[in-house]
């Protein structure tokens, strides 16, 4: 196992090296020239996927309950290789230290077997792949199911995952973790639906955002992995938000930072490593209620 | 004497057990057992307290539905209850155990009991009891399909309270018992969330919290009454002040509907069903000499049609008299196209012809080595189809030659689709083929049967269907499976895709309506024969034929049937919608005109 996301770390560490080589001091310009502003008005080549992420314990939990996972591929020069990413958050719960074994079993399994089934398309990428995405998506939630029965048994985790394969990314969510497009005029787009209790109370007109922003029971899950026998989680496919970032978080951020701030945050932000940073900040400055996680990726070329 | 565990649940055990009192007879009894694990000393000494006054009330109620309470007693961190022991079967289980539905009428029975042993709870003196946790596993069906409540609240104390996030599979409790709110018209909710599962065997607990309302019973189980399914939607209101105001009146309610629908009577239902036929005419119909097996084109007032008889028709579209036709050698089934004042058919002899769409004179012709069953598609002064001859054809507009022929391994009978400077087109050997403007292949994806079906692309992904039963939702640009969606039989359909739904006839029967972004299904519409039609949206109707030969109109969000058309013949043509009017050809040798 160990051995074979060794195998990966090298990929992954391909967009890293593309900034790294900007930053070098032969190159004259400053980190906010650099920032998601030029990237749009520069002819980027191969077209790739950048991310930043970030994660705090928060100010009031001892430890961190929160998990992440990310994994940005880009091969240039061959015109049919399209970028590939997975960026997945989870956020265990379980009470003693189950909750981080569940979150870290749910990442974990869901990156190692997604990440096998592409393997064949990174290396020989004219293999066409014959099982669709969601299927995929489906079965590495139902993998992770598995294993955080078997490693934390009645624990459980949130996971929301995005799978970007070229202009499509294939969400899978359970629980109440999220992924939003953040688009360059302003909009902030919650994609997907949480699996709480008050949420859907809120849906039913029953209490109000505010009354939901504070509800006492707002922790609690309808939907979790780890919980239940059957698990129906949320997947669907979307085109990547271009020009804009698509953001993963735990609810340790956007249950304290109002949706439209964190736009705010982002664009002013020079970039998406900083971007991160700032959201965490920011969700410790109104008190760090939860442990925070953040994953910020863009779309570039 | 402990005979056996019984049960396992989140505080405890419950055993099966001889009560030694009586030697000589066999007399069964339940203990349950509770663990206290709080570990506040004070904090479990109350719940202890809590729990033996519980007892105490529990012990003096008598009631048929109810267990009796023989004793109960603490042992260090344990407490136990010692009750009657019901033989029989809990409901969950049993509606697990049944391969169909349950009948109405045994349901209504069990939940006519329901209402009068809550109404027993509610009307306790001096307070009211909520049983609060009404569910399919708390009530007992024994072995005389009587029911009777167990697992009184009394256990509730002992769940201790967990910090932080938290997970909650409830299913059957009202919105206002999570605000702490739990009165007696809680368990009247919860009494219709259980009921709705027994008949709907759809378990709340799988299901978003308080979405009764997006399962209507009678879409899932048909067999149900209108008026018992009235009784639930009432008793699984929002608001409470929606519901009925005590177990008694839904028990009224509820006999009412077992009158009405002759479940509580011997005397046979006079209920008979009243379908409303509503006789729809024609604005006119056109009679060619064969069959209409192909999709008609709407142009500047008058209306294409080809028919199997080898003719393309001009129709003057308001009356449905003939302009001209004009023959060519071999059946037509596709579609006409327009470019330019041009009409563009494709036929059986193996051409493209271009006729003047005023005059019904042929401009010029294309030859291909095969029959022409896909229809021609115009875009960037090209126009696009395939043929038997294997080949996807590009020819110019203003030469009409070829600009480039594509090889296929087998007939290209789907009409090709045009976007993005790509032509995307399926194969009669399973391929699906991208191909840029130059004639070269981008991609191309194999299915496991032909691809007869014409795609369609909406937002970078591309639809089709293959006769291997799955319907595919593809990358636009790279050919990767975002999706497939399973039918009962394949499809030589086309599907339409508009607002995030896309829509598919099957061969199995059914026109499906499809969730784009989760490929979930949300509606499926049954007719009495194949569908190779394909759907057309128009406002907010979905407008198809089926081979039963009928055309449908059905409401594109919920699936419900609007109206139907009957024909004389087989439809396996597509409907064209224009104006509030839609145009079917059918087996029938007709084409009709209808109001939309």
């Amino acid at each position: 196992m160990k051995s074979f996301f060794d195998r990966f770390r090298i990929k992954k560490s391909k967009p890293a090296v593309a900034s790294d080589q900007l930053n070098v001091n032969t190159v004259p310009l400053s980190e906010k020239q650099l920032g998601i502003d030029t990237i749009h008005s520069r002819r980027i080549e191969p077209q790739q996927l950048i991310y930043g992420c970030g994660q705090s314990n928060g100010k009031q939990r001892d430890h961190n309950e929160d998990c992440l996972f990310v994994f940005s591929a880009t091969t240039g020069g061959d015109a049919n290789v399209a970028p590939l990413g997975l960026y997945i958050v989870a956020d265990g719960m379980g009470g003693h230290q189950y909750g981080e074994v569940a979150s870290s079993a749910a990442i974990r399994t869901m990156g190692n077997y997604l990440l096998k089934r592409f393997h064949t398309y990174l290396i020989n990428p004219s293999e066409g792949m014959e099982e669709p995405l969601q299927e995929m998506m489906r079965a590495a939630i139902t993998e992770a199911q598995r294993a955080v029965t078997q490693a934390a048994p009645g624990s459980g985790t949130t996971v929301t995952a995005a799978l970007v394969l070229g202009q499509q990314m294939t969400i899978g969510h359970v629980g109440d973790s999220r992924a939003y497009a953040l688009h360059t005029d302003g909009r902030v787009e919650a994609l997907t639906r949480d699996h709480s209790l008050v949420k859907r109370l809120e849906e039913l007109g029953q209490i109000t955002p505010d009354e939901a922003a504070g509800h006492p029971q707002r922790n609690i899950l309808y939907r979790a992995i780890g919980q239940g026998e059957v698990l129906e989680p949320d997947i669907f496919t979307l085109p990547f938000p271009q020009p804009g970032q698509l953001l993963i978080c735990s609810d340790g951020l956007w249950g304290v930072i109002p949706d439209e701030n964190m736009g705010k945050i982002v664009a002013a932000a020079p970039n998406l490593h900083e971007a991160c940073q700032s959201l965490i900040a920011a969700a410790n400055d109104a008190g760090g209620p939860d442990n925070i996680t953040a994953i910020l990726v863009q779309l570039i070329g | 004497m402990i005979q056996e565990v019984i049960g396992v649940g989140g505080m405890g055990s419950v055993y099966r057990a001889r009560d030694l009192h009586f030697p000589s007879v066999v007399k069964l009894v339940a203990v349950k057992e509770m663990i206290n694990r709080a570990p506040d000393p004070l904090v479990r000494k109350n719940i202890v307290q809590n729990f033996e006054r519980e007892a105490n009330i529990l012990a003096t109620l008598n009631h048929p539905s109810i267990p009796r309470i023989y004793d109960y007693f603490s042992e260090d961190n344990r407490s136990y209850l010692v009750l009657e022991f019901i033989h029989g079967k809990d409901l969950e289980a049993l509606i697990n155990e049944t391969g169909g539905f349950l009948t109405e009428d045994r349901v209504l029975g069990w939940a006519i009991e329901l209402c009068d042993v809550l109404s027993f709870l509610h009307s306790h003196k001096p307070d009211p009891i909520i049983f609060r946790d009404m569910k399919p596993s708390n009530v007992m069906v024994n072995p005389t399909d009587h029911i009777i409540l167990v697992d009184f609240g009394i256990a509730k104390p002992f769940q201790v309270g967990q910090k932080g996030t938290m997970i909650g599979t409830e299913g059957y409790s009202p919105p206002e018992q999570y605000r702490g709110e739990a009165g007696p018209l809680a368990d009247i909710y919860a009494l219709g969330a259980t009921v709705h599962h027994a008949l709907s065997r759809r378990d709340p607990r799988l299901e978003p919290p308080f979405s009764f309302g997006e399962r209507p019973l009678r879409k899932i189980n048909p067999a149900i009454s209108a008026e018992l399914e009235a009784v639930i939607d009432t008793a699984l209101q929002y608001n409470p002040d929606d519901r009925f105001h005590t177990a008694e009146s839904m028990k009224e309610a509820l006999v009412a509907a077992g009158r009405k629908t002759g479940l509580l009577s011997r005397t046979p239902s006079a209920m008979t069903a009243v379908q409303s036929t509503v006789g729809i005419k024609p604005l006119w119909a056109f009679q060619c000499e064969d069959e209409v097996r192909g999709t008609p084109l709407y142009h500047e007032g008058s209306v294409y049609i080809g028919s199997y008889d080898h003719n393309l028709y001009s129709l003057n579209a308001a009356d449905g008299k003939l302009n001209w036709k004009y023959a060519t050698d071999g059946g037509v089934v596709t579609r006409p196209a327009v470019f330019e004042g041009d009409i563009f058919i494709g036929s059986e002899d193996q051409r493209l012809h271009v006729v003047s769409a005023r005059t019904g004179k042929v401009n010029w012709t294309y030859y291909t080595e095969g029959r022409v069953h896909s229809s021609p598609r115009i875009a960037e002064g090209h126009v696009f189809f395939g043929s038997d001859d294997q080949h996807l054809h590009a020819v110019n507009l203003l030469s009409g030659r070829a600009a480039w022929r594509f090889e296929t391994a087998a007939p290209v009978r789907s009409t090709p689709f045009v976007a993005h400077d790509t032509v995307f087109a399926g194969c009669e050997n399973g391929d699906f083929y991208c191909v840029d403007f130059r004639g070269e292949m981008k991609w191309h994806y194999k299915a496991k049967m032909a691809v007869t079906s014409s795609p369609c692309e909406a937002n970078g992904v591309i639809y089709f269907a293959s006769l291997d039963s799955s319907f595919y939702a593809l990358d636009a640009r790279a050919g990767w499976v975002i999706w497939r969606f399973r039918m009962g039989k394949g499809s030589i359909a086309s599907p339409y895709t508009t607002e995030g739904m896309v829509f598919i006839g099957s061969a199995d029967g059914n026109i499906y309506a499809i969730d784009t972004h989760t490929s979930k299904e949300v509606w499926r519409f049954k007719t009495e024969h194949q569908v190779s039609s394909s759907p057309v949206v128009y406002k907010d109707a979905v407008y198809c034929g089926s081979v039963d030969g009928n055309l449908y109109c059905i409401e594109a969000h919920t699936g419900r049937l609007r109206w139907k058309f009957t024909t004389k013949g087989p439809i396996t043509g597509s409907p064209l919608v224009y104006d509030d009017i839609v145009y079917i050809g059918s087996n029938d040798h007709f084409l009709y005109t209808l109001l939309a």
